[in-house]
């Protein structure tokens, strides 16, 4: 689950100057779990424009927001789209960037939301970050505790000297993730798995924009960076 | 190609090599360029300590580089502890400034985790952590081997004699522990601790510390008042001042001499047992050559 948070109105209304009409785009699957992008919200943002004179020519929930088909298809079928200035999406930044890779160039996409992190749901309206995305999953040496997402400083090697019985320096309502790892390594007898030294993360696989092809004949034009 | 110099080995390495008891103490980089205060402090502890540390970006507060005042106090005559962590520069950053280190003169390098940024005056700056201490330590040993991170070959190495930090009344010690042997593991010689209070609790972990073929300063925190004290049990992990440090300043008619007789009284007792004292008086350099005169 993508986590993301509203934008304040005078944000969005700034980014909108100049806009005469709008028409808005939610998502049904993360968007709408957190409260910053389904019906409702839709429904408050309409109401929010046309109190401060901005038309809207309609709006769309797509099921999935950053899938581009999605997408087409929602241009294809509504012709409000088109007809009006900006296009406004209340989706975490992949959605946002779909709706702009499909909108015509000359039409200005606007994102109402601050995409935040991957989440695990703990219970709807509870979202804890699950995951860096950080390109080399280390949970099977660290009892499914992550060092990269858990840890503000995300060491790999242990705790910091900010432990306080047990609690993070950063977030000192937030046991220290090094200490859980431990306790859990311990539990399950493998403890040995965190006295050996944790070499520097690579970082190679890291460099931006990442993209994956599963298809075999697309996937030759997947450039990797070089190895030595 | 290894320069002369890399054999050339640190007053503070020799002098605990010969098991001679040394003491340490920290000062602090100026806010800002104009290093005449800190100057006056390193020539007050000129002659009384074996090396001062200089610290970097101490609680994430932005002051002068520690690389810089580490080349200022070899100016001055005063052997510095090159304080690096790595919350501040990613590998490369990391590697070219220990290098520089290196050839300004320092030779002891302490390597550090680096407090987050979320403690100091750039609240909204991104927090590197390319590295953690563990592998930090590591970076120094390869560097010290001729090679840099990537294998690649120097044009000159380092020497450096490589210190790290441990936290011996860290709650709880066992994740602590470990940390502390892989730091030895990648390369530490010696280490400068956390803040102690609980002298009983230190002997123990000296007796396991000094197992392992590494040198350990006792860290001594002034005491400058009861409400330092306080604030310090309130906010600064890894520190517990017990109450009777806090009753004995609070009934003192003079707090910071109070806090100088304990810091004094500490520091004997480290004599007693331990390799070295490193004292962190934070801007109270002054009070350093007291506790050293009442040692």
């Amino acid at each position: 689950m993508i986590i993301t948070k509203k934008k304040a109105a005078k944000d969005i209304l700034d980014a909108l100057k100049g806009s005469k009409s709008v028409f808005l785009f939610g998502c049904d699957t993360c968007a709408e779990q957190c409260s910053t992008g389904g019906k409702k919200e839709l429904d408050e943002m309409k109401a929010l424009l046309e109190e401060n004179g901005i038309k809207v020519t309609g709006s769309s929930l797509p099921e999935v927001t950053c899938y581009r088909q999605y997408i087409v298809k929602e241009f294809k079928g509504r012709g409000e789209i088109a007809s009006a200035d900006a296009l406004l999406v209340l989706a975490c930044g992949a959605g946002v960037r779909t709706v702009a890779d499909v909108a015509p160039e000359a039409t200005p996409v606007i994102p109402a939301l601050d995409s935040l992190y991957l989440a695990t749901v703990e219970r709807f309206g509870r979202f804890l970050e699950g995951c860096a995305m950080c390109g080399e999953c280390v949970l099977a040496d660290t009892g499914g505790i992550c060092p990269h997402t858990e840890c503000p400083k995300g060491l790999l090697n242990g705790p910091c000297g900010g432990v306080a019985d047990g609690m993070c320096e950063v977030d000192t309502a937030q046991p220290c993730a090094w200490v859980r790892i431990y306790n859990r390594l311990k539990e399950q007898g493998r403890l040995h798995l965190m006295k050996k030294v944790r070499p520097p993360k690579s970082h190679a696989n890291n460099v931006k924009p990442r993209k994956t092809f599963l298809r075999s004949y697309e996937r030759e034009i997947v450039k990797k960076p070089e190895k030595k | 190609m290894r320069s002369y110099d890399a054999l050339q080995k640190s007053d503070l390495q020799k002098q605990l090599e010969a098991g001679r008891f040394v003491i340490t103490a920290e000062i602090c980089p100026p806010r800002g360029t104009d290093t005449a205060v800190f100057i006056e402090k390193a020539r007050l502890l000129k002659g009384k300590i074996t090396a001062a540390n200089v610290t970097d970006n101490q609680r994430a507060v932005m002051r002068l580089s520690s690389l810089a005042c580490a080349a200022v106090l070899l100016k001055e005559g005063v052997e510095p502890v090159f304080q690096v962590t790595c919350r501040d520069r990613n590998r490369l950053a990391l590697q070219s400034d220990i290098l520089g280190a290196w050839v300004l003169g320092a030779r002891n390098i302490l390597a550090l985790t680096g407090d987050h940024v979320s403690f100091g005056d750039h609240r909204d700056a991104k927090a590197v952590f390319d590295l953690d201490s563990v592998q930090l330590v590591g970076t120094i040993r390869t560097l010290n081997s001729g090679k840099n991170l990537s294998g690649v070959e120097l044009r000159g190495a380092t020497g450096f004699f490589i210190g790290a930090v441990v936290a011996p009344e860290a709650n709880p010690f066992g994740p602590e522990e470990l940390k502390f042997e892989k730091k030895i593991a990648a390369g530490a010689r010696f280490f400068q601790t956390q803040a102690i209070y609980d002298m009983e609790r230190f002997k123990r972990f000296f007796d396991y510390a000094s197992r392992h073929d590494v040198k350990i300063l006792g860290g001594i925190l002034l005491l400058k008042s009861a409400n330092m004290a306080s604030f310090l049990n309130k906010n600064v992990p890894g520190v517990h001042v017990p109450q009777n440090l806090i009753d004995e300043l609070s009934s003192a008619k003079d707090q910071l001499q109070a806090g100088i007789e304990i810091a004094a009284r500490q520091v004997r007792e480290l004599k007693g047992f331990c390799h070295g004292a490193h004292i962190m008086a934070i801007g109270q350099e002054e009070s350093v050559v007291r506790i050293i005169e009442m040692v």
